[in-house]
């Protein structure tokens, strides 16, 4: 809402500054987005007086031209086709700036000197529509002598300075002139001036020339109207386009001048429909009918349908209720007989309509927030006493007025020591009932009742009277406390969160950079991940209004967003990256959703550039470690579409399906853009919870000497060496303290389709020295297994 | 045989004087004291001695090797000394050739501010809340007072699956989980991620973080929120951190406050960060309105919360001065290793 100073002073005293004003409005709850002073760019440009004027030696467009600018005659070149000698024009002299920054300076047009610029209307930032007697092309004329080598914005009388208020949603009252002025009144603590209308009504009763019924009464609480006869179309004053444009409308005609001059003014939208083209004299407040079209003032087609509410006459639309009115009875240089209309619309149905007909207008962003029924007829008198002001026309006796639901008055009870306890101030009765008479509460001070005025829906119950107490006390002398006397809690992360804390800070120091990716996708990496039509990660929880395809499924893996990293900064040339993510992949319960997703947490890992499969498990292996995780399983995965067919592999905790890691296929990759040699992990957040322990128990450290013994084996290349590590677990018995892989060996020396492994077994036991004896007998155990169970042989 | 014994210090002493190294050390030592040195020698012809003599001769003989021991320990020591210094002097390095790294990962700084946030809070006795993303309307509308069609739900561009289902707007939607689950005092802060329809640019992501907070108790007033945002806004951004409250709406809480913080980079004087304000916007707070207290089975004649919440990606970029919040989710590993 952009409120003009001199405009608000009509309603209150302002004895500050703009700046003040502004800054002390933001502190009392009407925040203020910027102060607009109208000419601020422009300097140097005064009134001149035309002497001579003669045609350039070298260009036929060019005329030079001697200007008095009182103090002095200055030359000036110029092309403007409308000038004359003994016009009185802008001048822009030498040094001059004009609106965008434009400065004029001392030059040679075609070599003949000009030391300024005359100035057409738009070039001093001003329109039209402001100066009707502009001239369409060129130089602007005034139409009368002016005192000569004066400032233009003094003989304009541009120096309006308008403040912008962001104004909120509950405070539909403080977009008008008059509700801003009572807000500033409250704030400066200076006098609020109300209005008062005269009106002379010199004509026949209304009634004579037109009727209004209210079909739909739930949509339209109150409908008035008002005639103005003899109307004279024309711009309106200077003063009023003046106003209208520094609050950002453009002026159109006198008539529909004063509606928008209303609206702004009183916060009540109008209308003025021509009294010519209501057929029938009957105005008919109904719903629309299904596929009705009307075309409206900006001459576009609007299809209403009926959840729509219209202004009709007897026999079609003429306006969309409290959005725009209709181009079949607009007012027009020909008209003579108007209809005002000023009328309470439902919020809500204004908000909808405006909608769906894609139309959100001045008048239906201030309908939407539900207006005060009170309001309007005191808006459509201000109208017909401004067409009085104005002498555009005769505005006939009485107003009619439909007013079918009066809203009861909201009484609230004010208890001073709870407002005190609940906003922890001392503020006395005396101020909070001066406050709240400055904003037009009535206050009962023997009952200690509030009555609210009706412009001021939002106030229901104490607390709302409270904040408008503390909003004018000042939020910041409230005195800050910190739950002193209140009952002390314990500030905790849960068992969850911290094992969520270790996991991060783990991933960390195995070297992975945390990333963060978008939640939400696109269906199309379902296809990219080469995934089968049935598959249940195509699965997806679909968003009904998505920004677009890419953005339109919640993701039920994280690999494509790993990798859509990876290959960020693969293709920035980057020569190897190592990151993890924990966040959530949303798994539908059924589809279409009838209930609340699972939102499954997830650890992703992914890594290329100079790593392979075992620093990817390396850091599984090392998370594991610091979860105390003993009892855990990394075996292949032949069947991921997703991934290397033999370089995958299953992680499972207890026997419990946990996670995937793995090479990616290389197909995957590619579409992707990502290297050929790129690792993925996706675990199970919750199974890592589930079976984490963080109490970690001593154990004593070993008395006795350990014993080592090597081995190699020969055994077929398709032999796993978990399958060998498994075996010496069963086999070696207690005395087994690690087994250590050091050799894994093809080519010269072992035959074809073999390889050779070869371990460090350690043998130690807590109570003893161990014999030659003891692990000669585990070290045959072990050998007869391997033996036996996988043919192997040694070497 | 005085005289040869005198001969044999002065020719050992003499040759002592000259040793380069350990070894010809050795060697001296073995050809005067060894088994077959000279002095040992000389001693075995002692026996010819008249008894008047040997011990006179045997004194002296012992004084020469102790003398000659005690010179070769000396040059032995001030050899290994000289080796030594020999050998490090062979061993220098390059101490400005690079070091091995450990290749540290990097905490993403969203998560360092989340971190920071919880930090302060737990400190403050606040538990940490969470709730789902996807989530019903009734939670993250309709009751926090925002119902059906009403103007405030335009103004978030809320992303539908359905009629009933959303993403959630705000973390606000976690107050009222755990306020129909928790019974006074509350006091916990919920981080999580939240949607609006809003399209990717500098400034602008349909996906963000926030925190909000929230506690109710007997008799919280609003002197506690404001001293509780005080407090918070001097650990997160240094002890001169002045907070400054601005009345606002949202329909959840009342009275309701923006709330700006001196700024961090001029302490108020009015810079470029703070577009010569002196204060940045970081978060909003107010009272929590009866209307949500009762909707979760709160009575609000006897209890009173407030509640905040504040966005993290504003204060990462605040505190980082990060300038484009795309970089946030790029995930570029040049800009991820900054931090």
């Amino acid at each position: 809402m952009k409120a003009p100073i001199s405009w608000l002073k009509d309603y209150v005293d302002i004895n500050v500054s703009s700046k003040e004003l502004a800054d002390a409005m933001t502190m009392s709850g009407s925040k203020v987005e910027g102060i607009e002073v109208q000419g601020e760019e422009i300097s140097g440009v005064v009134v001149g007086k035309i002497l001579s004027l003669e045609k350039h030696p070298d260009a036929d467009k060019l005329k030079v031209s001697k200007v008095d600018i009182g103090r002095e005659v200055i030359q000036v070149v110029t092309g403007a086709p409308n000038v004359n000698a003994g016009d009185y024009i802008p001048v822009a002299l030498a040094g001059a700036t004009l609106p965008g920054g434009k400065k004029i300076s001392k030059g040679k047009l075609r070599g003949i000197e000009s030391n300024g610029m005359m100035c057409s209307i738009e070039e001093l930032g001003l329109t039209r529509e402001n100066f009707p007697d502009a001239p369409e092309d060129g130089v602007y004329i005034f139409n009368k002598e002016e005192e000569l080598g004066k400032d233009v914005k003094v003989v304009f009388g541009i120096n309006e300075e308008t403040i912008e208020f962001e104004i909120t949603s509950n405070r539909p009252d403080c977009l008008s002139i008059i509700g801003l002025a009572r807000e500033a009144a409250a704030t400066l603590k200076t006098e609020f001036k109300k209005p008062v209308i005269k009106l002379k009504e010199e004509d026949d009763d209304v009634s004579k020339y037109v009727s209004v019924e209210v079909k739909d009464t739930d949509l339209c609480t109150r409908y008035t109207a008002r005639v103005v006869k003899n109307v004279k179309i024309g711009p309106s004053p200077k003063w009023m386009r003046d106003r209208l444009s520094a609050a950002g409308i453009r002026p159109i005609n006198n008539i529909v001048d004063i509606t928008n001059y209303v609206m702004l003014e009183y916060g009540q939208p109008m209308h003025a429909f021509d009294i010519k083209d209501i057929k029938g004299s009957k105005i008919v407040v109904r719903r629309a009918c299904d596929e009705e079209i009307l075309k409206t003032l900006d001459e576009q087609d609007r299809k209403l349908d009926s959840s729509m509410l219209v202004i009709a006459d007897e026999e079609r639309a003429i306006a969309v209720a409290g959005v725009m009115g209709g181009a079949n009875s607009e007012i027009r240089e020909s008209t003579d007989t108007i209809v005002f209309e000023s009328a309470n619309f439902d919020g809500t149905s204004v908000r909808l309509t405006a909608k769906k007909l894609g139309m959100r207008t001045e008048s239906s962003a201030r309908f939407e927030k539900g207006l005060d029924t009170e309001n309007v007829d005191a808006a459509m008198n201000r109208a017909a006493e401004l067409v009085e002001q104005l002498g555009i026309g005769t505005v006939c006796k009485g107003i009619i007025d439909c007013y079918h639901q009066k809203k009861d008055e909201r009484t609230i009870k004010l208890r001073v020591e709870k407002i005190n306890e609940f906003l922890g101030t001392t503020i006395s009765k005396e101020e909070m009932i001066n406050i709240l008479r400055m904003l037009e509460f009535e206050v009962d001070e023997n009952n200690m009742t509030v009555k609210v005025p009706s412009f001021r829906p939002d106030v229901e119950r104490e607390v709302d009277i409270a904040e408008e107490i503390v909003r004018f006390y000042g939020y910041n002398n409230i005195e800050d406390t910190l739950l002193s006397g209140k009952a002390a809690t314990l500030g905790k992360k849960t068992f969850k969160q911290s094992i969520e804390d270790l996991i991060k800070n783990t991933m960390i120091a195995c070297g992975l950079s945390e990333t963060y990716t978008y939640s939400i996708t696109s269906p199309k990496v379902f296809d990219k991940l080469n995934l089968p039509a049935d598959s249940e990660l195509r699965k997806a929880v679909v968003i009904s209004n998505p920004l677009g395809e890419d953005y339109s499924v919640m993701r039920t893996t994280t690999i494509p967003d790993m990798l859509e990293v990876i290959s960020t900064n693969y293709n920035r040339r980057i020569e190897g990256v190592s990151l993890f993510e924990m966040s959530y992949v949303y798994i539908p319960k059924s589809l279409p959703l009838s209930e609340l997703p699972y939102e499954k947490p997830v650890l992703t890992l992914g890594m290329y550039g100079g790593v392979d499969f075992y620093d990817l498990k390396g850091v599984v292996e090392e998370l594991m470690a610091k979860l105390g995780i003993e009892d855990y399983d990394i075996s292949p995965e032949k069947n991921s579409v997703i991934f290397h067919p033999g370089r995958t592999a299953v992680l499972s905790i207890k026997g419990e399906y946990a996670g995937v890691i793995g090479e990616v296929h290389p197909e995957v990759a590619e579409k992707f853009e990502c290297p050929e040699r790129t690792y993925i992990g996706v675990i199970e957040t919750e199974k890592l919870v589930k079976n984490a322990s963080t109490k970690s128990e001593y154990s004593p450290l070993p008395k006795f000497p350990a014993v080592t013994r090597d081995m190699a084996l020969l055994v077929k290349d398709e032999i796993l060496v978990k399958q060998i590590e498994d075996i010496i677990r069963q086999r070696a018995g207690k005395i087994l303290e690690e087994i250590k892989l050091f050799d894994v060996y093809k080519g010269k020396q072992v035959p074809e389709g073999m390889k050779s492994v070869a371990y460090s077994i350690i043998f130690r036991a807590s109570d003893r020295t161990l014999t030659d004896e003891d692990v000669n007998k585990a070290m045959k155990k072990i050998l007869d297994g391997i033996k036996s169970s996988l043919g192997a042989e040694l070497r | 045989m005085k005289e040869q014994l005198n001969s044999i210090r002065m020719q050992a002493e003499q040759e002592l004087s000259n040793v380069g190294s350990i070894t010809e050390l050795e060697n001296i030592r073995v050809k005067y004291l060894g088994k077959k040195g000279e002095l040992t020698t000389v001693l075995r012809g002692m026996g010819s001695l008249s008894p008047e003599e040997r011990p006179v001769i045997g004194q002296l003989a012992n004084e020469v090797r102790a003398a000659l021991e005690a010179k070769i320990e000396n040059v032995k020591d001030e050899l290994t000394r000289k080796e030594r210094i020999q050998k490090l002097d062979s061993e220098v390095i390059d101490v400005t050739m690079p070091g091995k790294r450990k290749m540290l990962g990097k905490k993403h700084p969203l998560s360092i501010v989340l971190d920071e946030i919880k930090e302060v809070f737990i400190g403050m006795g606040y538990e940490i809340a969470e709730g789902p993303e996807v989530e019903l309307d009734y939670y993250n509308f309709e009751a926090l007072n925002i119902p059906k069609n009403h103007p405030a739900r335009d103004v978030q561009d809320t992303f539908y699956i359905n009629e009933n289902i959303l993403l959630r707007t705000q973390t606000s939607s976690v107050q009222i989980r755990v306020m129909e689950n928790k019974k006074p005092p509350i006091k916990i802060i919920c981080p999580g991620r939240v949607y609006r329809s809003d399209a990717v640019d500098a400034t602008h992501s349909p996906i963000f973080h926030q925190v909000e907070g929230l506690v109710v108790d007997k008799g919280v007033t609003m002197g506690d929120l404001v001293g509780t945002l005080k407090l918070f806004a001097k650990s997160l951004f240094g002890e001169k951190t002045d907070i400054r409250l601005r009345p606002h709406h949202f329909p959840f809480t009342e009275p309701s406050a923006e709330v700006d913080v001196s700024c961090w980079a001029c302490g108020g004087s009015g810079c470029r960060v703070c577009k010569n304000e002196g204060w940045i916007e970081i978060l909003g707070a107010g009272m929590v309105h009866p209307k949500v207290l009762e909707v979760c089975g709160i009575d609000p004649e006897i209890y009173s919360g407030f509640a905040f919440g504040l966005g993290v990606e504003r204060t990462a970029m605040g505190r980082f001065n990060i300038d484009d919040m795309r970089l946030l989710y790029e995930n570029d590993i040049r800009f991820l290793r900054q931090f």
